[in-house]
């Protein structure tokens, strides 16, 4: 069950996040209210697409139906270098996946609504060397 | 002012395919009605925490179909589902503890509830899947074992965690498992069972996951005053904080620990005016083997990263330091989401009146911590004879 994708499209697609204009701080996935400074904060949407690196990752090997097809498949956790955070899927070989292991964002299909036939993007990530 | 519990009741966790939901409901509130020597009349409202009855069963209003099975219709009290993921349970006891202690009840049951087994595998993975985000971590592919597997995968990484400490957490749960009637596996496993099972998310197994399950439980609970007269053996819930996280993994600084388990846990012992070092007896989440030992760190009974040393040292079995659930866990004992937490309130309940059996542990205060989804909710209660 996928949320209603294309309310969010442009924030998947270009990675837009938002920025806190008083505390500088960069959120991804955008937020309207800042956590550190709440009413004081004032937010700004910014895009974020960076290369980045792998600091935590699993092979998945069960899913669920929207996935299933897709099995084994890679979930990461992704420090892009302006100090953003993401989860995300790494298309690369299973074998060569690391800690460490510099990534880059990519324009990806993610699944299929099997009813309508929908067909959702959002970002990827590859290996950068 | 306190509130102790004065009767409990639970179904065997597990597949339980010739039930139905309001039967095990019922069968469960019976129990603790049994256990608390009440007609029923007594009750003046119900807390029910239940996760997904929309989807698992598609029935709502669980709250009060849950009265109406349970012979309390013409008595016409409140009832109310609490839901708070897989801390729903926690959560119930919570808001039925402040209803006593705001005065306005002598008695009320909380109760948590889940029929899980009338949907396939891939969809109650999806189901188990929104506890988490389900727009930033659900639309990429990160189901719930798959979140746990990436704090897994951190925490080796930091702390040289291995898997093979994962797996005797699994290990432990099984073996206390043998000596609880409820519990939905009750086999001992080997540390060869763990590892060579196979991968659901890297570095998880299929032996690091608590199955899903099936399954009801219910305490009651009632005012000091009220309790005195019912029984002799009250148990008193001394405290019990709930708190709150990112519910996202990628927007916590730190995924190695959970910021609401340490944050609802200092403020319980404060209240109670304990330290980790005086809890005799513990029930934690382990839905995911890396949970318990994540939890051993964010409750304090080690420090940061040493929490696969206590599992290795043997410190959490039953007859060490600290035995943590001497009922099997989430992982033997089986999680039925929404019931687990009152489940955990039940085996302190057993355990600090001496009724445990053959899993008893010697021990006048005890603690329960149910989690929900990936740590965007926690419960911690401080339970005391
Ligand atoms: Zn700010």
């Amino acid at each position: 069950m996928l949320p209603r994708f294309w309310r969010k499209i442009k924030y998947r697609y270009n990675l837009i996040g938002s920025k806190c204009k008083n505390c500088e701080t960069l959120y991804y996935p955008p937020r309207n209210i800042c956590p550190k400074c709440r009413r004081r904060g004032e937010m700004e949407e910014l895009e974020l697409w960076d290369e980045g690196r792998v600091i935590s990752y699993t092979i998945v090997h069960e899913t669920s139906d929207d996935f299933k097809l897709n099995v084994p498949y890679i979930i990461a956790l992704i420090k892009l270098e302006n100090g953003v955070i993401i989860t995300s899927q790494v298309v690369c070989n299973p074998s060569e996946i690391k800690i460490g292991m510099k990534v880059k964002p990519v324009f990806r299909k993610y699944g299929e609504d099997g009813e309508d036939g929908v067909i959702y993007y959002g970002t990827k990530f590859v290996p950068a060397d | 002012m306190r509130v102790a519990i004065v009767g409990v009741g639970q179904t065997k966790f597990g597949e339980l395919w010739d039930k139905g939901f309001r039967d095990i409901v019922i069968e469960a509130g019976i129990e603790a009605l049994e256990d608390a020597n009440l007609s029923g009349d007594e009750i003046e409202a119900l807390y029910i925490g239940n996760m997904s009855g929309g989807r698992y069963l598609g029935q709502e209003h669980i709250s009060a179909l849950i009265a109406d099975y349970s012979g309390l219709t013409e008595l016409h009290i409140p009832s109310v589902r609490v839901e708070t993921g897989d801390a729903s349970g926690g959560s119930a006891l919570r808001e039925a503890y402040l209803a006593v202690l705001s005065g306005m009840y002598d008695v009320v049951i909380a109760a948590g509830a889940e029929k899980v087994t009338d949907v396939g595998p891939e969809l109650a993975m999806d189901i188990m899947a929104s506890t988490a985000d389900r727009e930033w971590e659900g639309f990429v592919g990160a189901t719930l074992p798959a979140l746990y597997a990436l704090i897994a995968k951190m925490h080796m990484e930091r702390y040289s965690t291995r898997e093979e400490d994962l797996a005797m957490v699994a290990v432990k749960n099984h073996k206390n498992a043998i000596n609880n009637p409820k519990a939905q596996f009750r086999r001992e496993i080997s540390i060869d069972t763990v590892m060579n099972s196979p991968y659901i998310a890297e570095p998880l197994k299929v032996f690091d996951c608590a199955p899903i399950s099936d399954g009801a439980s219910v305490v009651i609970l009632a005012s000091e005053e009220m309790a005195r007269k019912l029984t002799d053996t009250p148990v008193y819930i001394d405290s019990i904080v709930q708190a709150s996280d990112y519910v996202a993994l990628q927007s916590r600084e730190d995924i190695t620990t959970m910021k609401s388990v340490v944050y609802s846990a200092r403020k319980a012992y404060k209240l109670s005016r304990i330290s980790p070092n005086d809890v005799d007896v513990a029930e934690v989440h382990d839905s995911f083997t890396i949970a318990e030992i994540m939890a051993y760190e964010d409750l304090g009974f080690c420090k940061k990263g040493e929490g696969a040393k206590l599992i290795r040292e043997g410190e959490t079995e039953i007859g060490g330091r600290i035995p943590v659930n001497p009922s099997g866990g989430l992982k033997a004992c089986g999680h039925a989401v929404g019931a687990t937490g009152i489940r955990q309130a039940v085996e302190i309940t057993l355990q600090l009146r001496g009724d445990a059996g053959k899993r008893q542990v010697d021990a006048e205060i005890g603690l329960a911590l149910n989690i929900g989804g990936t740590g965007g909710t926690a419960v911690v209660t401080i339970f005391r004879r």
